[in-house]
């Protein structure tokens, strides 16, 4: 009999927004300032682990196998083994998912999976001229050959490429990821104000979340080089408001577009794991079930449309589970727009939408938003592309425990046209 | 009786000759008389026939040559004695450098002293590229300098200001920074040692030297007295002449002979054979013994195994805690470090990374200390550690409080241990359900500086608890001294009579800066004022009531810590301080004042010390001696404070004590421990 997949912790980082410079931490750094608290408090030590997987979609040149590297800085030891996974902005969800199939597979009992992103450190490359001029200047021996090919350098030559810019577009339809929320926004009428209203609600949940102590016992402190600590996501504004979000102008269509930074996830730096278990690792080290993990679905669409990806992802698990969207007692959609989650909510309750994409006879109906991201999201929270996908499963485990409920689903939009969507189940209560 | 061989010599098919050194039965390859001799043979076999090439390597795996064998250094009686053995040295090594063929050492691990000397005699010299290969000439450490021709030829290789700046310091380098010097030739794998021998041999690129230029100038006389005295004027900063004739006489030696390279050797011999017999290198020579006793485990038959913490917990990130938890992890353990304060974790955190970075240099390593040092805001860490030190701030109810907590959660086998300074052990241990388990273990500050640390036996503590928080500061390379818990265990209780008593003559109007002077003129490191204002003049007032009862500390103390003058942290104590730096007042020396001045700070603290062993705060006068030197930097030339007493003599000590009683009060009175005479043997 296969085993069922256990979820028995977890822990995240906060999540630092990214400034005008590399930030204090690396991914692996991230990684590990993570899993080093979550991993003391366990029955069973690093050692123990079957195996590491980690999402992580921009690793620095000295993070091969990002996976690898932190888990023997964790202690895991040389006989561990680990490995990275990478599916863009699902990375960390991709990464939960593979350690699903492993333990259902018998071939793991005991797995730490996660993501993480530093996407600050996002690497700032030479372009191509650049890259052959300096071959050139290399080969050069002689003076005389030396000045020559020093006279070719031509200034646009010093032009950098910036890797996250690059990163945030895709390239087989020419569009930035902002552009396929506009396009989405168009699609159902989505106003700029509905969308500032949105950023305005997530702030704000994330702050009362933070005040009424939600994240204790996820959030583990950062501790940097010289002497500072971070404890809590420093993307939230206390003081956001609609009157300031309208102010903002457009950064991707300019200048008629609605979508704005103020409406958008933030460039964050941040690691998110979960500890997964064997019902063989659970008797083991009597470990307690935070909940488990009971399907996984990953779907294309559209890579212009990619911010509807949780409909694409989630229906079929709502479908191969004889669930309704109702019967989801809590949801986490990723906030990598504000315009993307209001848009897969229209998408859900439009019968054209429903029929002619998903092939359903009609709508599914309506996600009642106090049961959606109830503590914010990544428009407040940041969304460290490789980290979010863990973060979204843990956050839900933990609001199901907390709330005493039942069922949940975390969901999110990749960037290339793709939607991953986890149904989770409490732990027995 | 044929003696054991310590060289093994095997000539190759092409003609090269592999001379391996591997002192039978012994840690490490030290070179004594019995193993020159054998070496004289060798270097009579190779010049009848001689070989293509030389190779010299150590066929230990821990290191080449430590340096001479300084038991045998306690042997010597005489300076006539000395120079015949130098010069017999000499005569072997100038051979070995004079054999008209390529010669090559190759170096891993430590190479010192007069391992590093007969190193130079050698063209070349190969490292292995690791940081534990270390190169140098530490002999002023032990109150001589290099003997064996090493000043002559280090020089010769490097060039006298870095030759002479590090033989001065007796600074031990990374293989690393001797290549940068110049005077290590090839940094390599120790798997290419025998192919880069080879290499070298077949080659025989140019020999390595100091600048021409600079050789040159500094054959003439002027030029060297130039250097010479700012050199004296550096040494001068670190070590007084008085106290400390050696680098002195390293400094005269080159200045004098320093253009002549045949006669400075023949002067080396007659310098270094000088020193020899000085009370400074036979002092130095037994504090260098003490502390090789406490640092093996050798005088504590019972000790157990060093290296069985594997998990470490603090709990309390402050200056203490935060410190040795660093130092732990900086030594290999895993550590991990309690507090609810996040600010507190954060700044120990970032001491820790500046400490790494000094000692490891290497980020790799330094990334490798800062995983093992994990932040525990929760204190998760109690349930899986082997040791727990409580690090808190001096305060019973909290101390047992902090036990009472931890004492379920923790391991069955987990030994749990206070950095308490002041506070009984019994005490703490009274909410323990099993009070054996606790003993103490005091660091002292800055525990990355301070070698010793007490390790305390409550009157409960088990046998095998002590034992093990014994073997941990051997694990982290710490000198643990066995003291018994009674109030100051030994080195504050020693310190505080010194401290109070200065303070009390400041208060009589003698002047700070005076009596600071004395005491340093003496040997102390740091004047009792200055050292006042450093720890911090509210910790000084709490251990003074502690130990001495209210009624005997100083109003002055008093008044200062009240007025918040509470040292170099407030930046007004007895001094003012601007930074790092105490701003001592002028004086006028008055003449003939001194000697009494000298005697009224350090005759108390010998007389606590006679109290302490009376007492049985520690086993022995050996420890003790080691306990003081390391615990308050008294005088190490001086051999330690019993040592002190024995060669100024018993009776003489008592007559001198009841003089000062006589002036000055019974404070001075000689205590119960002076009429057990088998404490003065």
């Amino acid at each position: 009999m296969m085993s069922a997949v256990n979820i028995v912790d977890g822990s995240r980082t906060p999540f630092l927004k990214a400034g005008d410079k590399p930030g204090p931490f690396l991914a692996s750094d991230l990684a590990v300032a993570a899993a080093r608290p979550l991993l003391l408090r366990q029955p069973f030590t690093a050692q123990d682990l079957d195996e590491v997987i980690l999402g992580c979609v921009m690793p620095t040149a000295d993070e091969v196998n990002i996976a690898r590297v932190v888990s023997l800085r964790l202690g895991c030891g040389k006989l561990v083994p680990a490995y990275t996974v990478q599916r863009n902005c699902a990375s960390g969800m991709q990464a939960i998912d593979s350690a699903a199939k492993d333990i259902q597979l018998g071939r793991a009992n005991l797995v730490l999976a996660g993501g993480t992103e530093a996407m600050s450190h996002a690497p700032v490359m030479l372009n191509d001229q650049m890259v052959a001029w300096l071959g050139r200047w290399m080969k050069a021996r002689l003076l005389s050959q030396k000045l020559k090919t020093l006279g070719q350098l031509r200034p646009a030559m010093l032009a950098p490429v910036i890797g996250l810019l690059r990163g945030l577009t895709d390239h087989t339809v020419g569009l930035s990821m902002g552009q396929t929320t506009e396009i989405i926004a168009d699609r159902f009428s989505i106003s700029r104000e509905r969308m500032d209203a949105y950023a305005v609600r997530s702030h704000q949940r994330l702050m009362a979340g933070i005040e009424q102590g939600h994240f204790k016992g996820e959030i583990e402190v950062l501790f940097d080089a010289s002497g500072g600590q971070y404890t809590e996501d420093s993307g939230l504004r206390r003081d956001s408001s609609i009157e300031s979000l309208a102010k903002l102008r457009p950064v991707f269509d300019r200048p008629y577009g609605k979508v704005t930074a103020g409406n958008s996830a933030q460039i964050t730096d941040g690691a998110a794991w979960v500890i997964l278990a064997s019902d063989q690792a659970v008797r083991d080290y009597k470990l307690p079930v935070l909940g488990r993990l009971m399907d996984v679905n990953w779907a294309g669409l559209n890579p212009a449309q990619m911010g509807l990806g949780p409909v694409h992802a989630s229906t079929p698990v709502l479908q191969r589970n004889n669930l309704s969207l109702q019967d989801i007692d809590y949801w986490e959609i990723n906030e990598a727009f504000a315009g993307q989650v209001l848009g897969c909510l229209e998408a859900w309750e439009s019968d054209d939408y429903c029929r002619d994409e998903l092939g359903l006879k009609k709508s599914l109906g309506s996600i009642d938003q106090a049961r959606l991201n109830i503590d914010g999201g990544a428009v407040s929270q940041g969304h460290p592309v490789g980290a979010s996908g863990a973060r979204i499963v843990l956050h839900v485990l933990n609001v199901l425990k907390r709330e005493n409920l039942n069922r949940g689903i975390a969901t999110l939009c990749i960037g290339g046209g793709q939607g991953g969507a986890c149904l989770l189940e409490a732990g027995v209560k | 009786m044929p003696t054991k061989q310590k060289w093994n010599l095997e000539i190759d098919e092409s003609g090269i000759a592999w001379l391996a050194i591997n002192v039978p039965g012994a840690k490490l390859n030290t070179l004594d008389r019995v193993a020159l001799e054998q070496l004289e043979l060798i270097v009579d076999q190779l010049n009848i026939d001689l070989p293509r090439g030389l190779v010299l390597y150590s066929s230990k795996d821990n290191g080449f040559v430590a340096g001479a064998e300084i038991n045998e250094f306690t042997r010597i009686e005489s300076v006539a004695q000395a120079q015949a053995h130098i010069a017999f040295a000499h005569s072997i090594f100038d051979r070995i450098e004079a054999m008209p063929v390529p010669k090559v050492v190759l170096i891993h691990g430590f190479c010192l002293g007069g391992g590093l000397e007969l190193a130079l005699t050698f063209d070349y010299l190969l490292a292995e590229d690791v940081p534990s290969c270390k190169l140098g000439l530490p002999e002023v450490k032990l109150g001589i300098h290099p003997g064996y021709g090493g000043s002559v030829r280090l020089i010769e290789r490097i060039g006298a200001p870095k030759a002479m700046d590090m033989m001065l310091g007796g600074r031990v380098i990374p293989a690393r920074a001797a290549k940068k010097l110049g005077l290590v030739d090839q940094l390599l794998a120790k798997r290419y040692f025998k192919v880069a021998a080879r290499d070298f041999i077949r080659r025989v690129p140019e020999k390595h030297q100091a600048p021409k230029l600079q050789a040159h100038a500094l054959k003439i006389s002027w030029l060297r007295s130039l250097l010479a005295n700012y050199l004296e004027k550096q040494v001068a900063r670190r070590a007084s002449r008085e106290h400390y004739p050696a680098p002195y006489a390293l400094i005269k030696l080159w200045r004098q002979f320093g253009a002549n390279r045949d006669i400075m050797l023949a002067e080396e011999i007659q310098s270094a054979s000088a020193l020899f017999t000085t009370d400074t290198a036979r002092n130095l020579v037994r504090v260098f013994f003490l502390q090789e006793r406490l640092k093996s485990n050798r005088n504590q038959a019972n000790a157990g195994d060093s290296g069985n913490i594997k998990h470490l917990h603090v709990i309390g990130a402050g200056v203490m805690g935060g410190d040795i938890a660093a130092w732990s992890a900086l030594r290999g353990l895993r550590v991990t470090l309690q507090d609810q304060n996040p600010k507190s974790i954060a700044r120990a955190m970032a001491r820790a990374r500046v400490l790494f970075k000094k000692k490891l240099k290497i980020s790799r390593l330094v990334q490798a200390a800062m995983d093992r040092l994990i932040p525990d805001l929760n204190g998760a860490g109690v349930a899986s550690a082997d040791l727990i030190i409580e690090a808190i701030f001096e305060n019973l109810e909290a101390k047992q409080q902090v036990f009472a907590d931890i004492q379920a959660r923790a391991k069955e086998s987990a030994v749990l241990a206070s950095n308490t300074s002041s506070i009984p052990i019994e005490h703490i241990a009274k909410t323990l359900d099993n009070p054996g388990r606790l003993v103490g273990i005091h660091f002292f500050n800055p525990v990355a500086k301070m070698q010793l640390v007490e390790v305390v036996k409550g009157r409960r503590t088990r046998k095998n608890v002590l034992d093990a928080a014994h073997a941990y500061t051997l694990q982290i390379g710490r000198m643990p001294v066995r003291v018994k818990s009674k109030p100051g265990f030994l080195v504050n209780r020693v310190l505080m009579p010194y401290l109070i008593e200065a303070v009390r003559m400041l208060d009589e109007g003698v002047n700070a800066s005076q009596i600071d002077q004395v005491a340093t003129r003496f040997g102390m490191p740091m004047g009792p004022i200055e050292l006042a204002d450093v720890v911090g003049l509210d910790i000084c007032l709490h251990v003074a009531e502690n130990l001495l009862g209210e009624a005997r500390v100083p109003k002055s103390l008093k008044r200062k810590v009240k007025a918040g003058d509470t040292g170099k942290k407030s930046g007004q104590g007895y001094y003012l301080w601007s930074g790092d730096k105490a701003k001592k007042p002028e004086f006028k020396p008055p003449e003939g004042h001194t000697k009494d001045i000298e005697r009224r700070m350090i005759y108390p603290m010998l007389n606590e010390c006679v109290a302490c062993l009376h007492e049985g705060i520690v086993a022995s006068a050996d420890e003790l001696d080691a306990g003081v030197i390391f615990g308050t930097g008294f005088a190490p030339f001086k051999g330690g404070p019993m040592h002190m007493i024995q060669s100024i003599g018993r009776e003489k000590m008592i007559d001198r004590l009841e003089r000062l009683q006589a002036t000055y009060g019974d404070r001075f009175k000689p205590n119960d421990g002076w009429e057990e005479l088998k404490l003065f043997k």
